[in-house]
């Protein structure tokens, strides 16, 4: 903590040189990821395309350029961990979670990192980021269980972070926390959950201009970690007003 | 963002109180979020402003509190703790903590005390004080129904109320009930602490959660 350094720094950081040696804006960038608590652990559900940004001169447009693209991983033995935003940021932040991990393997003291850990060292992580002015531009998703006991957390590029029953990321919070705070209940069994989680994704399929209908479940339980293989939604658009769009005004697209 | 706390200091007791909404923008995190803190035996800070620096701030004071408690084998008192917040804040003047905070606690004779800070480490000793989105709301119904005497009257009078431990505790629950009527950031749920002689108390009160 030296404030004779801050002063400096912010002048270093303003200016076109400095501007190369911090994330200004995301380039490659997944959407939202939504979690929930069940009664036997926590499910997760994120779909696998990523976008490449939109930006200034607005080069790219928005393509969706990777459709394959995992945004749910597991952490140590009791964790999973969900990431919308930049690709390459959460690559490095897996790379700094396998840090995490193999040095708590290292003491070998019979001891792991349960969700509650890793969460708060992403936290931490994230915060400080944000502080020197080169954030890592995700929205994290955290969730496991430990000895019976179930977690779900969030934390985002500024640091903002929280735990709670039903969490998700960018649109997911606009779109899909509305239905959980409705629907979501404790005991949910795994089918009702999916259920719950896949009305949500298809919510956002409709809505979020960048989700693609192509997605995948992670969940987590004493037991372990398992991730579904992709699979896509149902979904419906055989409305009227779909059907012969230019009724009415002939000559219109 | 964490919106609106309050803190009223009585003869013997203090009640610390917050409401439990996080939200940012028009969106709202979480219901269950609690601002409170409990720093050490006898100081309890309530924050608002920005959660990423309000959690990187009561991380900090409780690691300082620990280390204190090691060197001088005691707790801090609410004075001193009142200091270490005002110095901990200035110490990032040029990168402020975003976080407004209230400290409530029982002073070393006992008696109910309450600190109010802004970002950068200003801080009084005041009879009751309110901070956040809600505190334009609340101050000003506070100021009516706590009037303090004022500071340049000699000789000195306290300012800490004459209330009952339950009748400011009803007056915090009305000052939050009518803040979340108003303001669209405060609401879902009030978390209070009470600090007395006896020890620390939690109660909830459910809000208006739209």
């Amino acid at each position: 903590m030296n404030v004779a350094d801050s002063a400096p720094a912010m002048n270093n950081l303003i200016g076109s040189d400095a501007d190369s040696q911090r994330t200004l804006y995301p380039y490659v960038t997944g959407t939202s990821v939504v979690g929930i608590k069940y009664k036997d652990g926590i499910l997760l559900a994120a779909d696998m395309g990523d976008y490449l940004a939109c930006h200034d001169s607005g080069s790219y447009g928005s393509t969706l350029r990777y459709k394959t693209v995992e945004r749910m991983k597991s952490v140590g033995k009791h964790s999973i961990i969900g990431a919308s935003g930049e690709i390459s940021d959460f690559q490095e932040i897996m790379r700094y979670l396998d840090e995490l991990i193999l040095y708590d393997n290292m003491w070998d003291d019979g001891n792991s990192f349960g969700p509650k850990e890793v969460h708060n060292y992403l936290t931490r992580v994230m915060y400080n980021r944000r502080n020197k002015f080169n954030p890592l531009w995700n929205s994290l998703v955290l969730g496991g269980v430990k000895n019976g006991q179930k977690y779900l957390g969030t934390v985002n590029m500024i640091g903002v972070h929280y735990e709670d029953n039903h969490v998700a990321t960018g649109f997911g919070n606009h779109l899909s926390r509305p239905i959980l705070r409705d629907e979501w209940h404790e005991n949910l069994t795994f089918e009702e959950g999916v259920k719950l989680l896949e009305k949500c994704m298809r919510v956002l399929l409709y809505r979020d201009r960048s989700a693609v209908n192509k997605l995948q479940i992670a969940k987590i339980t004493e037991e372990g970690v398992t991730i579904s293989q992709p699979y896509s939604l149902k979904t419906f658009w055989n409305f009227a007003a779909f059907q012969n769009p230019t009724v009415g005004a002939e000559g219109s697209w | 963002m964490c919106r609106t706390c309050v803190a009223i200091a009585g003869a013997d007791y203090c009640v610390i109180a917050a409401d439990t909404r996080m939200s940012t923008g028009y969106s709202i995190l979480t219901r269950d979020y609690s601002k409170i803190i409990q720093l050490a035996d006898k100081s309890v800070m309530a924050s608002s402003g920005f959660q990423a620096d309000v959690r990187a701030l009561q991380k900090v004071l409780a690691a300082r509190h620990l280390i204190y408690q090691h060197q001088h084998n005691k707790q801090m008192s609410c004075p001193a703790m009142a200091q270490l917040l005002s110095n901990t804040l200035y110490y990032k003047r040029f990168f402020p903590y975003y976080a407004f905070n209230v400290l409530g606690g029982l002073d070393s004779e006992g008696k109910g005390c309450v600190f109010t800070y802004d970002a950068v480490g200003s801080y009084e000793r005041v009879g009751y004080s309110a901070q956040g989105s809600g505190s334009t709301l609340i101050t000003p119904f506070l100021d009516n129904q706590l009037k303090s005497p004022s500071p340049l009257l000699l000789p000195a009078k306290d300012a800490v109320t004459p209330l009952s431990e339950s009748e400011a505790i009803d007056l915090v629950k009305t000052c939050f009930a009518s803040a979340t009527e108003r303001d669209i950031y405060t609401g879902d749920k009030l978390e209070i602490l009470v600090l007395n002689a006896s020890g620390i108390r939690r109660e909830y009160m459910e809000l208006r959660k739209d």
